[in-house]
């Protein structure tokens, strides 16, 4: 009878991962002081399931502490208590508290109870306060007041509950045995439970998987209706529930409830406490929150190291299209099969039909495969809202956060190593860009600062954009630090995108004072390193007072590339095609040697450094190198190479595999690949290449400048 | 292409078999014959081209396409400095998975040709001392088997490509 729930656990946490989010999304959409009925209802059935389902599953800390949120949430959906903003601030914390007990769970470690415990008595507080206070008609002095609804309840009334499931209650995921249990939680385990037997058939034709049981439960205990109700709640519908009042007589009971009343006055003064001064603990809230963010997030990062099957979303569109094609290619194969049986030379010009479909067919198949792993890129955004917030009034600024271009969709695995860069970048912008509002008021400047976050594809990559209209980079102060730091001498003339690439190096930071929120100097090499190892690459560009904008660029994908094959040699390499600007004829004249060298190559109006890809990779070549040598002009991070190479092949699609996986990294080369033929070919490493040549163009630009 | 099975000799097994034994694939190089830990062999297969990888030490004779995924195939001869080797029909490359701290890696190691399984027990496995030698770090230790000596390697040193 037993089904092993953890097959389910998997599917729990992303279902509540994506409950927190409505949550959050809900609660950060919320106008505080008229709330939207939907939009409390939706945060409220997130909190409800996810209630529902730790409970199930026996996460009771979750269940416990998603419970006093409910109830929270609950009087405020029925009217009973007014939003407030150190309520939103409170439920907004929990999210996150919630977010980490089940990421704790998921790892497998005991979850970290005190945030918990701490937020679940802010809680009880505010319940407890507030039915205290409406309850206090008069001058009453609050022993008086608190002992008044334990007298009325204490009046005496238990309740007897005959419950008689249906056979497939099981089935349905509930656990009577877990009902009782928290029955007898609610009610101090006052509690005697019955079984009926009468239902049991004989064993022959029993189901094991049928519950035939039936129960009778009495609560010696003066309760609140609505906690029985609520443990019930679940199988209602899948059951036969009879609750029926009777008086307590019992004195020992009596005493029993009157022992109770000592911890509610504890709880009821301690809630007057903070209800007298409800705005500093309004404050208080989010400056916690963020400050707890580090530790959390260091945490995480522990964790990603245990192994985790991920799984994806896919739009059912995005199924059927791929069934579809799939549907597609058996006919062309049955159809390729029918040929093949009686085929004669007559016959050549259908195969060649017959072949092309198959390409086309495979190709869309392929194309649709790998959009199944292309996610929206909202799923990175939505998170920055909150984030935004947050930091915000940490620091006591007005930014508005306008996102465009939610719906541009991305690799699920470039998708999740680029949150945290993102999360770096806009830090960044609400902490060194945007400007106090006395500040911005002073330079003429809407008091209110803007990020703004877009994305869109281009040309086979995505960009995604982050704009603030802050006071942009100071770039004076750069290259003072920069002196000082002895990256840069005193001496050297650097062009505006120089000295703003700076900023990337390891250790630089300008902000006066270290906050929390950066100013440490760690972040940007690690932002830019980060995005490297996506093969992608960022770009700054800023101006005084009017603010900076990062440009991030990413491949669409990591496992698929448009490869240009190029031979050298006996040897076959791969040029990714977004990285080639152009490809050459050599044209001797148009070679300068600059200081012994380097060769240079004279492009229009610029000078790009060549490297020859078989000096550089050691390939035999026993010819001289002949006059007619192609020159495969690419670009990374703003710089131009030249490469010589013999020939130019094809141009195809290549599935990238990793060399490091069994070999180790190798300079110049970012994978390898099998192509047709089934003999390896390696992917170059474009800009590992630029390293290579030696002499960086910009080097080249810089002198010319100067000279 | 041959399997293991194939090669497998029941004269050897009998021997030790109350005693802790270890089963090495032994193969010859310049008239040695060297053991490797038959738990590690994927599979033996014939001697075809690889791809070059530049940037990589010269043993390193390239990579090799295994069912898609990429694979570096090392020149024993190469690793050990021993004279260059001629490659001949008789050459085979030996597939090895090789379990290390972090997990595992499959590498092949081209070699002149494959000897014969063995049972080792484990007592009988000697640890030399070899001095100065370059190549004492790839070695496990020496054992005689049918008064020859079979050198047994250390497989896991063979991931350091430097």
């Amino acid at each position: 009878m037993s089904i092993d729930l953890s097959q389910f656990h998997q599917v729990f946490y992303e279902e509540s991962y994506e409950g927190l989010d409505a949550m959050e999304q809900g609660l950060l959409e919320m106008d505080v002081e008229a709330p939207d009925d939907e939009v409390i209802n939706t945060i409220f059935r997130a909190a409800h399931s996810i209630k529902g389902g730790s409970g199930t599953f026996g996460f009771n800390q979750v269940a416990e502490f998603t419970h006093v949120v409910e109830t929270l949430l609950d009087e405020v959906r029925s009217g009973d208590r007014a939003m407030n903003q150190s309520i939103m601030d409170l439920l907004l914390v929990s999210v996150d508290c919630i977010r980490s007990l089940l990421q704790d769970l998921q790892a497998g470690d005991d979850p970290d109870l005190t945030q918990a415990t701490d937020l679940k008595s802010q809680f009880e507080a505010i319940l407890n306060g507030e039915s205290a206070s409406s309850e206090s008609v008069g001058e009453v002095n609050s022993e008086d007041n608190t002992a008044e609804p334990i007298a009325n309840e204490g009046g005496g009334k238990g309740y007897k509950i005959h419950f008689v499931p249906e056979e497939t209650l099981l089935q349905t995921g509930n656990e009577p045995t877990r009902m009782f249990r928290q029955l007898a939680e609610v009610s101090d385990d006052c509690i005697e439970v019955s079984a009926n037997l009468e239902r049991l058939p004989s064993l022959t034709a029993m189901n094991p998987e049928h519950c035939y049981l039936a129960w009778d439960i009495t609560i010696n205990k003066a309760i609140d209706r609505s906690e029985i109700d609520e443990v019930f709640e679940w199988v209602i519908d899948d059951a036969e529930v009879v609750i029926t009042e009777f008086d307590l007589s019992d004195s020992t009971i009596e005493e029993q409830a009157s022992e109770q009343i000592e911890e509610p006055i504890a709880q009821a003064v301690s809630s007057e406490v903070e209800s007298i001064a409800p705005e500093p603990a309004a404050d208080k809230a989010p400056v916690e929150n963020t400050a707890e963010k580090e530790p959390a997030k260091a945490k995480a990062k522990a964790k990603a190291s245990t192994p985790e099957s991920s799984s994806i979303r896919v739009s059912i569109d995005k199924v059927d299209s791929l069934i579809n094609m799939v549907g597609e290619l058996v006919i062309t194969q049955s159809m390729l099969g029918q040929l093949g049986q009686n085929f004669d030379i007559t016959r050549v010009q259908r195969l060649q039909e017959g072949l092309a479909q198959l390409e086309h067919n495979t190709r869309e198949l392929q194309e649709s495969v790998m959009k199944i792993r292309m996610m929206p890129i909202s799923f990175v955004f939505s998170r920055f809202p909150r984030l935004v917030r947050d930091v915000s009034r940490t620091l006591d600024k007005k930014i508005d956060l306008v996102l465009s271009g939610e719906n541009t969709e991305l690799d699920k695995t470039v998708m999740e190593k680029i949150g945290d860069p993102m999360v770096h970048l806009i830090r960044n912008s609400i902490d060194h860009g945007i400007e106090m509002p006395d500040v911005r008021i002073a330079a003429g400047k809407p008091e209110t600062g803007t990020v703004e976050l877009n994305a869109f594809h281009q040309s086979g990559n995505i960009v995604i954009e982050i704009k603030d209209d802050g006071a942009g980079l100071n770039k004076e102060r750069i290259q003072q630090k920069a002196i000082e730091n002895g990256l840069i001498d005193e001496s050297t003339t650097l062009a505006d995108e120089q000295i703003f690439d700076l900023i990337f190096q390891p250790g630089f930071s300008t902000a006066d004072a270290v906050s929390d929120l950066s100013g440490r100097g760690v972040g940007m090499d690690v932002v830019r390193r980060n995005i490297a190892s996506l093969n992608g690459s960022i770009e700054v560009s800023s101006e005084t007072g009017k603010g900076s904008r990062f440009v991030i660029r990413l491949p669409l994908t990591l496992a698929i590339l448009d490869g240009q094959l190029v031979k050298v040699g006996e040897e076959i390499f791969i040029f990714p095609l977004v990285s080639i600007v152009e490809s050459i004829q050599m044209d001797d004249t148009a070679i300068n040697n600059v200081g012994g060298h380097s060769d240079v190559l004279q492009l229009r109006d610029e000078y790009v450094p060549i490297v020859q890809l078989h000096e550089i990779f050691s390939v035999n070549k026993d010819e001289p190198p002949a006059d007619d040598n192609i020159v495969v002009v690419v670009e990374t991070d703003g710089e131009k190479v030249g490469v010589v190479v013999d020939e130019l092949l094809g141009q195809q699609q290549v599935v990238i595999k990793s060399l490091e996986e069994n070999f180790k990294k190798v300079e110049g080369i970012s994978g390898a690949t099998i192509l047709g033929d089934g003999t390896v070919a390696l992917i170059v490493d474009v800009s590992g290449l630029s390293k290579m040549s030696g002499t960086s163009i910009k080097q080249i630009d810089s002198a010319h400048k100067a000279a | 292409m041959s399997t293991v099975e194939e090669l497998e000799s029941e004269d050897n097994i009998t021997e030790a078999e109350a005693v802790s034994t270890e089963q090495y694939l032994t193969f010859i190089m310049e008239e040695e014959e060297y053991g490797v830990d038959i738990l590690a062999v994927q599979e033996i297969r014939g001697w075809e081209s690889a791809t070059p990888v530049p940037n990589s030490p010269d043993y390193i004779k390239g990579v090799i396409n295994l069912r898609g995924t990429i694979v570096p195939i090392m020149d024993l001869r190469g690793r050990f400095e021993l004279t260059k080797p001629e490659y001949g029909p008789e050459t085979v490359v030996i597939v090895l998975k090789i379990e290390f701290e972090k997990g595992s890696r499959i590498m092949g190691i081209i070699v002149d040709a494959i000897s014969d399984v063995y049972d080792v027990p484990i007592d009988d496995i000697k640890r030399t001392g070899f001095g100065d030698n370059q190549n004492a770090r790839f070695i496990k230790g020496l054992v005689t088997v049918n008064k020859h000596m079979v050198i047994l390697l250390k497989l896991e040193q063979f991931l350091t490509f430097d």
